[in-house]
């Protein structure tokens, strides 16, 4: 690990500040996953920004009737929160289909957002992988890719995104609150929040230098049936195969992706009076499997097929 | 030179269990330290000046030459003690080396070469004064490399496959003329993968100097001799100027059966620097800088007539070894002692990969063979028409079917029947798919568990003190198994003593030898040379007692002498062992006592026995399997403790449920690297994956393996398991993956060719 200095931030405009007063400052809630990363070496920051005992943990009702839940808030308490389980369920069984109780109770809601990927050539600093030293190559494609997405990869990467409480979000249309070094604060799409990989897979979001997420903010529920699944190895603490979030009539898919993917064609083709199963179809038409991830493509097809209808009442 | 006889006709206290505390649920002796932080791994072990760190750095080629070392900012940074590569280590005995002809292992150098024959083979190696100094200035070493295109495609290479050293395929009868005339017919092959051991404690070590011919080494193995002699022959020094302990040992299940560049880098950094210095494993490096368990391809072929009797059999397996190596994942031989048939052909091939070494596992032959034979079974019992477990007790020998031995115990028939009771065999439907729960479609698999039984030489020390308390001194290991606990159960019940005054010693160069953990001869190894050294303290005590005019005991038959609650006895005349001690022997007794294996013990085929029974669940959308319930029902001897050998009973078999559906390690061939580095990519079970599982011990004595009528339940456990879950696949949806582990992608795509 790296030598670096340590600061604890007084308020989230303080940290945004100081985030960008400090070339290579890193933001630390949890650590759940900055500290592994360091311990690797594969995160090199030289100056951390503890901002996870900042206040912004809270989660409260808007005056629109949704929910705002702080960036600090651990995973634990948002699964946990009467409000989220009564009215946003599918929140609920996402956050508890990841990591561990352990990891749960430390994760922050902005650090699961930025979590970073779980391929494996991106942890293994002996491989080449865009994402972690820009310009080397990525490994995975011609490698063991198993895991890898069949939406939105490019040349440069054809890694997911392995949170599964982003799933849910991007299905319940959440916003994400920032500020900016500047002071300014903004909300931003969470379906914005991450880019595909591009040629520059190296860049994840859209968030500038320093800008501090402070809340995730959820509209009113959606009208009609939540659910949420998600296909793994092992029975907890997996990273998944593939995960689907159904609120109302919208849908996202989980690790298919380098961001949750919002499946605009099943629900447009579901608004029409398609199926479920010829929704899940038209979605994946879209898909580009490498080999050895070509399972993802029924794996989605059956398993959104089923969320549906388990979000409608009819069970699996 | 005893016998089986002797054993047979002898009573011992073990035998007699006056005090019950054999086979008693002991709780863990050395528990409390373990479960509070405080028992000292060989990396906590406080030396006695501050210890500089070590860190070892892989090379990042799988087969080729270091060609260069840019090694200035490493030495440069901070705290940097010693930045060493091939070029500048120190000057070591070549590999193999027995300066001392009688060493039970040769000398094992690190940075001895150039040349790379595995990826992660240490190849260079920094010492700081802190860890944070060392991980930090090794990741400025800057190696350069000669690589070669590696030879790592195991199933592109099965055309390599040899027989291993000194071995041909065992065959009687004529299996191909028996199988061609068999009316019921299986022909299938399978694949089991690499798998790594993921101990919790990976392996470290710690050394110091007390003069220039004398090292004192802590580290995690399982065999403490063969880590001492190495060690020495490495340094170049006396066998006995190397003091090696291994107290405490978080799992080596095989992967610390020997010692690695750990141990020889720590001591002799130790040397150069004048201070102690530690070295650990990180966990990425354990996947290929320690063994793993060979990639096997298994082709399996039986004939049976219509009542379900094998005609013939055979098991040919293909596995891999490292370039240099000749270790031979034994998946075939397990076979020839569990089923009757007159025509057999067994036999192994052997392809050398530029892969990391491989090694013992866990069962090793039986863990990855029962994946194949014993599916074949349900296979060939599904052509049948006839039940699985009926099919393997039509196929019960009543001698050893290889080479016509008695066997010494055999209750695998009882074992059958008694978990097919147990678990409710009887709710299972033939015909696959029948049952719902839910989204689950449930199933029901069962398979056979055998594993040899082995006694090896060992040697131990029983000690009385003024006290009453009685110390047991071994150079024996307990890797998490209860050795400790079973070691101090024999002392106490031989004695007449509570636990409470007991005091065992292990894990140390200097006690008097045993083998070490391995291969399920542990506890029967051990405990039989503490059995024969507790004897012999009895004794003695007995005749001081008789011989002290001061005793109460004086003048009678030292042979009536009895021992209970501390106390010694001849009918009613009796003194508390502390008593006796103090007046007479004050500064306490010592004696010793060794087992070894019977002459005529190879007149009978010691095995152990068992019966798995499983129930899984299957989601047909996704593939995903979850075991719901399992049972093993096992004969293995006299059981020591029932706790401890229940745990490792328990434990080899959700290694079982591990192999059959998540464990696995991939080769890239690019680079001749495994894909799954740490325990987010490998994935052993967790506690989720694991519902009702219980293990059942069948009371049995087993005079004829040992005195204590014991045997091993260490890999037991884990032979036969992985079967009874794929078994239990099969039952709930009617399809069967061989190529494990049985992961949702590769089931999932065998549902759909059935239209699921």
């Amino acid at each position: 690990m790296k030598p670096f200095t340590y600061e604890r931030a007084e308020s989230p405009a303080a940290a945004a500040k100081a985030a960008a007063l400090t070339k290579g400052a890193r933001f630390i809630a949890g650590g759940t996953n900055l500290l592994d990363l360091m311990k690797l070496e594969i995160e090199q920051p030289t100056h951390l920004i503890d901002v996870g005992r900042l206040p912004m943990a809270a989660i409260a009702p808007t005056p629109e009737g949704g929910l705002t839940i702080g960036a600090a808030a651990t995973n634990t308490a948002v699964a946990a929160h009467a409000d989220v389980r009564a009215r946003y369920p599918v929140l609920s069984q996402a956050i508890l289909a990841g990591g561990s109780p352990q990891l749960r109770n430390k994760a922050s809601v902005g650090g699961n957002l930025l979590q970073r990927t779980r391929c494996a050539y991106f942890y293994d600093a002996s491989k080449p992988c865009n994402k972690r030293a820009p310009g080397s190559g990525c490994g995975a494609l011609e490698g063991l890719n198993r895991n890898a997405a069949i939406f939105g990869a490019s040349q440069a990467c054809i890694a997911t995104h392995t949170s599964d409480m982003a799933v849910a979000l991007a299905a319940l249309n959440a916003r994400v609150e920032t500020i900016s070094p500047s002071g300014d604060t903004r909300s931003i799409p969470l379906t914005d929040l991450h880019r595909l990989p591009g040629d520059m897979p190296h860049v994840e979001t859209v968030l500038v230098p320093g800008e501090l997420i402070t809340a995730v903010t959820l509209p009113p529920p959606p009208v009609g049936g939540q659910a949420y699944r998600k296909v793994r190895d092992r029975a907890s603490y997996a990273g998944g195969l593939a995960s689907v979030a159904v609120a109302g009539g919208d849908l996202a898919l989980g690790m298919v992706a380098l961001k949750p993917w919002r499946a605009a064609g099943a629900e447009r083709a579901l608004r029409a009076g398609a199926s479920p199963a010829e929704a899940m179809a038209a979605e994946l038409e879209g898909a580009s499997p490498r080999g050895r991830n070509d399972f993802k493509i029924p794996l989605v097809a059956r398993l959104a097929t089923a969320a549906i209808h388990e979000a409608n009442g009819r069970g699996a | 030179m005893s016998s089986v006889a002797d054993w047979e006709a002898t009573p011992n206290p073990v035998k007699t269990n006056r005090a019950g505390l054999i086979g008693k649920p002991v709780d863990r002796y050395e528990g409390p330290l373990k479960v509070t932080g405080t028992a000292p791994y060989a990396y906590e072990v406080q030396p006695p000046s501050p210890p500089a760190y070590g860190v070892m750095i892989g090379a990042e080629i799988a087969v080729g030459r270091v060609t260069g070392a840019d090694l200035a900012a490493a030495r440069a940074a901070p705290g940097v003690l010693a930045v060493w590569t091939h070029e500048n280590a120190p000057a070591q005995p070549p590999r193999g080396t027995k300066a001392h002809p009688r060493s039970s292992a040769g000398s094992r150098p690190a940075l001895d070469g150039d040349r790379v024959t595995y990826w992660g083979q240490p190849v260079a190696f920094v010492v700081a004064d802190t860890l944070e100094n060392a991980v930090a200035a090794a990741h400025l070493v800057k190696l350069s490399y000669a690589p070669e295109t590696p030879n790592v495609d195991f199933h592109g290479r099965l055309i390599d496959g040899v027989d291993p050293p000194g071995e041909k395929d065992v065959e009687v009868g004529d299996f191909e003329a028996g199988f061609k005339a068999s009316p019921v017919q299986v022909d299938e092959t399978w694949t089991t993968p690499i798998q790594n051991h993921c101990q919790m404690e990976p392996c470290a070590s710690l050394a110091w100097w007390e003069g220039p011919d004398r090292c004192i080494a802590h580290t995690s193995v399982q065999m403490v001799k063969p880590a001492q002699h190495g060690l020495a022959e490495t340094l170049g020094i006396d066998r006995d100027g190397v003091h090696l302990m291994t107290r405490y040992i978080g799992g080596g299940f095989g992967g610390k059966g020997q010692t690695y560049d750990d141990l020889t880098l720590a001591a002799l950094a130790a040397r150069e620097l004048g201070r102690p210095v530690k070295v650990a494993f990180t966990r990425q490096q354990m996947m290929h800088g320690t063994i793993h368990r060979p990639a096997t391809l298994q082709r399996v072929r039986l004939g049976a007539e219509k009542d379900g009797r094998l005609n013939a059999f055979s098991i040919m397996t293909w596995t891999h070894c490292h370039s240099d190596g000749a270790f031979t994942e034994h998946a075939s031989n397990f076979a020839r002692a569990l089923y009757a048939a007159p025509n057999r052909l067994t036999g192994h091939r052997l392809v050398k990969l530029d892969l990391p070494h491989a090694g013992p596992m866990r069962a090793p032959g039986e863990a990855s063979g029962t994946m194949s034979l014993e599916v074949a079974m349900d296979e060939l019992a599904e052509k049948l028409g006839m039940d699985p477990v009926q099919l393997r007790i039509v196929n019960e020998p009543p001698v050893d079917p290889e080479n016509g031995r008695p066997f010494s115990q055999r209750q695998l028939v009882r074992c059958l029947q008694e978990g097919a009771q147990l678990f409710g065999w009887d709710r299972r439907l033939p015909q696959p798919g029948q049952v719902r729960d839910g989204r689950w479609h449930v199933g029901l698999g069962m398979a056979a568990a055998i594993r040899g039984n082995f006694l090896l030489p060992a040697k131990c020390s029983f000690s009385v003190d003024a006290e009453g308390t009685i110390t047991v001194r071994q150079g024996m290991t307990d890797i998490g198994t209860g050795t400790y606990t079973v070691l101090a159960q024999i002392a106490a019940e031989t004695l007449g003593v509570p636990l409470g005054k007991v005091v065992v010693e292990i894990g140390d160069s200097e006690l008097p030898p045993a083998p070490g953990s391995g291969g399920q001869f542990g506890a029967a190894t051990a405990g039989s040379a503490a059995l024969a050294a507790g004897v012999n303290l009895r004794r003695a005590v007995a005749e001081l007692a008789v011989g002290d005019a001061g005793s109460p005991l004086h003048g009678g038959d030292p042979e009536a002498v009895t021992f209970q609650d501390g106390v010694i006895a001849l009918e009613n005349r009796s003194e508390t062992l502390s008593d006796l001690i103090r007046r007479t022997r004050p500064e306490g007794l010592t004696v010793e006592g060794e087992i070894r294996p019977a002459q005529d013990a190879q007149r009978w085929s010691t095995q152990t026995y068992g019966a798995h029974f499983c129930e899984v669940g299957v989601d047909v959308v996704t593939g995903e399997v979850r075991v719901r319930r399992m049972l093993g029902v096992f004969a293995a001897g006299r059981i020591l403790n029932a706790k401890t050998a229940r745990s490792q009973l328990t434990g080899g078999m959700i290694w079982g449920v591990g192999a059959a559906l998540t464990e696995g390690n991939a080769v890239d061939p690019r680079y001749g690297s495994l894909i799954a580095q740490d325990l987010a990519q490998y994935l052993v079970p967790a506690h989720a994956d694991i519902g009702d599982l219980d293990a059942i011990m069948l009371d049995e004595v087993d005079d004829k393996a040992n005195p204590m009528g014991i045997k091993g339940v260490g890999e037991l456990g884990n032979s036969g398991a992985s079967a009874a879950v794929a078994n239990a696949i099969h039952n709930a949806v009617g399809v069967r993956v061989r190529d494990y582990p049985i992961t949702p992608d590769k089931l999932l795509a065998a549902l759909m060719a059935r239209g699921l």
